[in-house]
């Protein structure tokens, strides 16, 4: 399984970087690779019954690794992900232009599959998690393919940041159930059956990353943004694979918290609003593509419902509607592209006649169209009687939440019929009072070929309900044991037949009656607008917070960071017993004393002195001497690397000094002055003091003798203090070479900045 | 450049530059055993460069392309890190040491610990760390914009 994982991501990276310029051989790659997915995931569905688990040992020491489990639910997804994914991916061959976009789309692409089948394998939360985070940044990179344009990129943006915000309530979840259970596996989880308040808190948190991830309401406004992205991405991340992610999510959980009340109920009320609201959207929706998105809304709704609901025979129902709307959805998303291709519009209100010169593109996608609107004998049928029979005896099971689930799914279907008409009658239909469409070129071979075969499966799985049903059966009781059902081509006379047939029905006048042109009301409230308020609140309350901790002001800097300083010595210095001072050495040599009371005088002149350049000398002066003490204790490698760090930065002082005027200036005086040297004075005195009393209060013995003696055979060098530089303590100088690169950078680009904003005025030459 | 280009400091780069240089290779592999090691080496280098500049010979127009000093700061930390980093490979600890011998004829035996590598990249940081502050605080706008024109 990591093989063919790891053989995504090398034709992925393959396709960004030698073969940038050739998209076409990568994404025929890509096709291999998916061909091959398909073929092995097949051949271990057959052979082991359909279980197969790997792991991968990640950061050993923090227990940290990846499990993957091949269950026959896995197989499913897997296979609709690499079928999809090659079908989507030749379609693109036709789409787009080879040019280096391109090139970054096949790249993305593949990764994404790869990413998107490692996350249906998952076998635990954290590996779940794993995933589940890359598929959003690699769904903000496919969203912003067209970086050049700014809703691409905004759009882009949001998606990352609503996936974003819930992949962390997915990690808190996460990490709770870890740390009280010690598991996040699903087996293990579903073996425990745990119950608690941390534990439900714990499955909201996730069902929240679901929420956002399958854009259920609240969190529904950004899927239809995401259209932003080219059709194939759409039609790929955006309705068959991605957002089903946090279906696969609920799915897998809800055998476990389904009998949860809260979860319950969060499942059924927010997958029921989505459900009507996403239909709603759709029947004003006056882009093709944006109709789309938002009935995929709709139907994440209902999946959603299906899905986290928590009963066996809904769990299967949502197995197989899913299956089926990957199809139809990808479908209708790609013959929208077809149509986009040949016309250059998606306008409902002004396509005309399409139909007509397009004949075969109308077909196919008035069948999956179909299917989306549930009529016989289309695989979207058989689905949704299903998922009706289900529900209209959820009462018995699950008490009133399960009426409510039908209430909102009858209204949600007949909506779904409503705007499957709407979509036919405005793409392909013929409209009184517009000018036929031109068609500039017949679509070709490959944008055909993959919606002919995902039509055709649509109505072949339909009419073979039956046989279809039984493919499903250990996909679903893999989730749940429980969850057996049966599909049919007709299912004779009873209740979900009259709910259907009264909703298809109605559903249908809706959409024919329903004027094309129809525009919405702006809402006053919609999730887009709160999501741009608090964006721009976070924004400008980080402004306000930046502005007013970082005034500027290099004063307050010092004035702080040495106010804390002394403030934590002074306490520490007041709580914790002073040492003894018995066996304290004033000077070992008057060599040392002498050196010393040079670095008092030199400094004590500095504070008097009016010019910086000899002040700049003096202080290169105390260094200097700084460097004698060092030698004199015995440390050549310190003293040699003070004198040369003191030469170097007195160059550099005087670099700089010639930038500033010859002499302080003092800018405070009075009382301000007066308080600047008290502080000054305290501090230096408090940490002269601290140093002092930290010297002598050694209690542990020294590191020193072991270093020394384990430096020659360790280390294999005898200079210890390098051998501690490199070896022992190794990671530190890593972080500090680090910092030191980081902060001559910034100066760098400091003083960059400060002399481009100069330079209009800089004429008078300084010679 | 600093006022007057002086006579005496322009021979004495002439003859300490290649020198020093050497003398900071030297200072860095000898580090191991004995006073010295990269940041040293990296900083004397680094002294070489600064006697350069103060001797008014371009650093920014001749060496432009040799010493873009971000170069120098890249390549250290590469250096350093991947260094840091092998040991992971083979299931050792980060930054375990390696320690290789061989009997080269005529010299005798040469050691050489993997952690001189490491230090060898603390050793490029350094120089070019060195070298970004004496081109963004040494250069004077006025200075800049000639040399602009020059090439």
């Amino acid at each position: 399984m990591f093989v063919l994982l790891f053989a995504h991501f090398i034709v992925a990276t393959a396709a960004l970087t030698v073969l940038k310029s050739r998209p076409r051989v990568s994404a025929v790659l890509g096709i291999c690779v998916f061909v091959a997915t398909i073929i092995a995931t097949l051949q271990w569905g057959r052979t082991t019954d359909g279980v197969r688990e790997v792991s991968f040992n990640w950061i050993g020491d923090l227990g940290l690794s990846l499990h993957l489990r091949l269950d026959s639910f896995a197989v499913m997804m897997v296979l609709i992900i690499s079928v999809l994914g090659a079908l989507v991916l030749a379609y693109s061959l036709a789409y787009f232009d080879p040019d280096e976009t391109t090139a970054r789309f096949t790249g993305f692409f593949i990764a994404f599959a790869g990413v998107m089948s490692g996350l249906v394998m998952s076998a635990d939360l954290f590996t779940m998690f794993v995933f589940w985070e890359l598929t959003s940044v690699l769904s903000f990179l496919l969203i912003g393919l067209h970086s050049e344009s700014g809703h691409a990129r905004a759009s882009a943006l949001r998606a990352l940041l609503v996936t974003g915000a819930g992949g962390l309530c997915l990690l808190a979840g996460v990490a709770l159930f870890q740390v009280e259970l010690g598991t996040t596996s699903f087996q293990e989880l579903a073996n425990m059956a745990p119950t608690g308040t941390v534990i439900t808190v714990a499955a909201i948190l996730v069902l929240l990353g679901a929420f956002t991830k399958s854009a259920q309401f609240p969190f529904h406004f950004w899927l239809p943004g995401a259209m932003a992205a080219p059709t194939p991405v759409s039609a790929y991340l955006h309705s068959a694979t991605m957002v089903k992610a946090g279906i696969v999510l609920m799915a897998r959980m809800s055998p476990i918290f389904g009998d949860l009340d809260v979860w319950r109920w969060m499942v059924v009320v927010a997958g029921g609003i989505t459900m009507v609201l996403g239909g709603v959207r759709a029947m004003y929706a006056t882009d093709a593509k944006l109709l789309l998105a938002h009935s995929t809304v709709s139907q994440l709704g209902f999946l959603g419902i299906l899905a986290g609901i928590g009963i066996p025979g809904a769990t299967y129902a949502a197995v197989v509607h899913l299956a089926a709307h990957a199809v139809f959805k990808a479908a209708l998303f790609l013959s929208v592209g077809a149509v986009d291709h040949a016309v250059g519009s998606r306008d409902i209100r002004t396509l005309s006649g399409v139909g007509r010169q397009m004949p075969l593109v109308a077909i196919l996608a008035t069948l999956s169209a179909a299917s989306m609107a549930g009529i016989i004998p289309l695989f979207g049928f058989a689905t949704k009687e299903k998922a009706l029979a289900v529900l209209l005896k959820a009462d018995d099971k699950v008490g009133a939440v399960g009426n409510v689930a039908l209430a909102f799914v009858v209204v949600g279907a007949v909506l779904s019929t409503a705007y499957s008409v709407r979509f036919v009658r405005g793409v392909f239909g013929t409209k009184k009072d517009c000018a036929p469409s031109h068609v500039h070129h017949a679509p070709s071979f490959l944008l055909v070929a993959p919606v002919v075969l995902l039509s055709s499966a649509s109505l072949i799985a339909g009419l073979f309900a039956k046989q279809t049903g039984h493919l499903f059966d250990a996909v679903a009781t893999t989730l749940s044991p429980e969850a057996t059902g049966k599909l049919a081509l007709w299912p004779g006379v009873n209740t979900a037949l009259i709910v259907s047939v009264i909703v298809v029905a109605v559903g249908a006048a809706i959409g024919y009656v329903f004027p094309l042109a129809a525009t919405a009301r702006e809402l006053p409230v919609t999730g887009d607008k709160v999501y741009l308020s608090l964006l721009q609140g976070i924004l400008t309350g980080s402004k306000k917070i930046t502005k007013y901790t970082q005034n500027g002001s290099l004063q307050t800097y010092v004035v702080v960071t040495m106010g804390v300083v002394i403030a934590t010595l002074m306490y520490s210095l007041a709580t914790d017993q002073l040492p003894h001072f018995d066996n304290m050495v004033i000077a070992d040599s008057p060599l040392q004393f002498g050196v010393v009371v040079l670095c008092i005088v030199l400094t004590g002149v500095v504070t008097f002195t009016a010019h910086r350049f000899v002040a700049a000398l003096l202080l290169g002066g105390v260094g200097f001497a700084i460097a004698v003490i060092f030698a004199l204790f015995g440390a050549p490698d310190l003293a040699l690397t003070q004198i040369l760090v003191e030469t170097i930065v007195l160059v550099v002082f005087l670099l700089v000094l010639r930038q500033l005027p010859s002499k302080f200036e003092r800018s405070i005086k009075g009382s301000a002055r007066t308080a600047q040297i008290v502080f000054s004075v305290s501090v230096g005195l408090v940490v002269a003091l601290f140093a002092l009393l930290v010297g002598n209060s050694r209690q542990a013995p020294s590191v020193g003798e072991e270093y020394i003696t384990r430096s020659s055979p360790q280390g294999g060098g005898n200079n210890v203090v390098n051998v501690i530089l490199v070896d022992f303590r190794g990671v530190d100088t890593m972080g500090e070479i680090t910092v030191l690169a980081v902060a001559a950078l910034g100066v760098a680009n400091l003083v960059n900045m400060a002399r481009r904003q100069r330079k209009p005025k800089v004429v008078e030459a300084s010679q | 450049m600093i006022g007057r280009r002086s006579v005496i400091l322009t021979e004495a780069d002439r003859w300490l530059f290649p020198v020093v240089l050497l003398v900071s290779v030297y200072i860095t592999f000898r580090g191991h055993n004995a006073p010295g090691g990269g940041f040293i080496g990296g900083l004397i280098a680094g002294a070489a460069f600064i006697i350069r500049y103060l001797a008014g010979t371009p650093l920014t127009d001749r060496w432009h392309r040799a010493l873009n000093p971000t170069t120098y700061i890249g390549a250290g930390l590469v250096i350093a890190v991947v260094t840091a980093l092998v040991p992971l490979a083979y299931g050792d600890t980060l930054l375990e040491s390696a320690i290789w011998k061989w009997n080269v004829p005529a010299i005798g035996e040469v050691k050489l610990v993997s952690s001189s590598i490491f230090d060898l990249g603390v050793y490029f940081l350094v120089i070019g760390v060195v070298l970004l502050s004496l081109m963004s605080l040494g250069a004077d706008p006025v200075h800049d914009e000639e040399v602009g024109e020059e090439s």
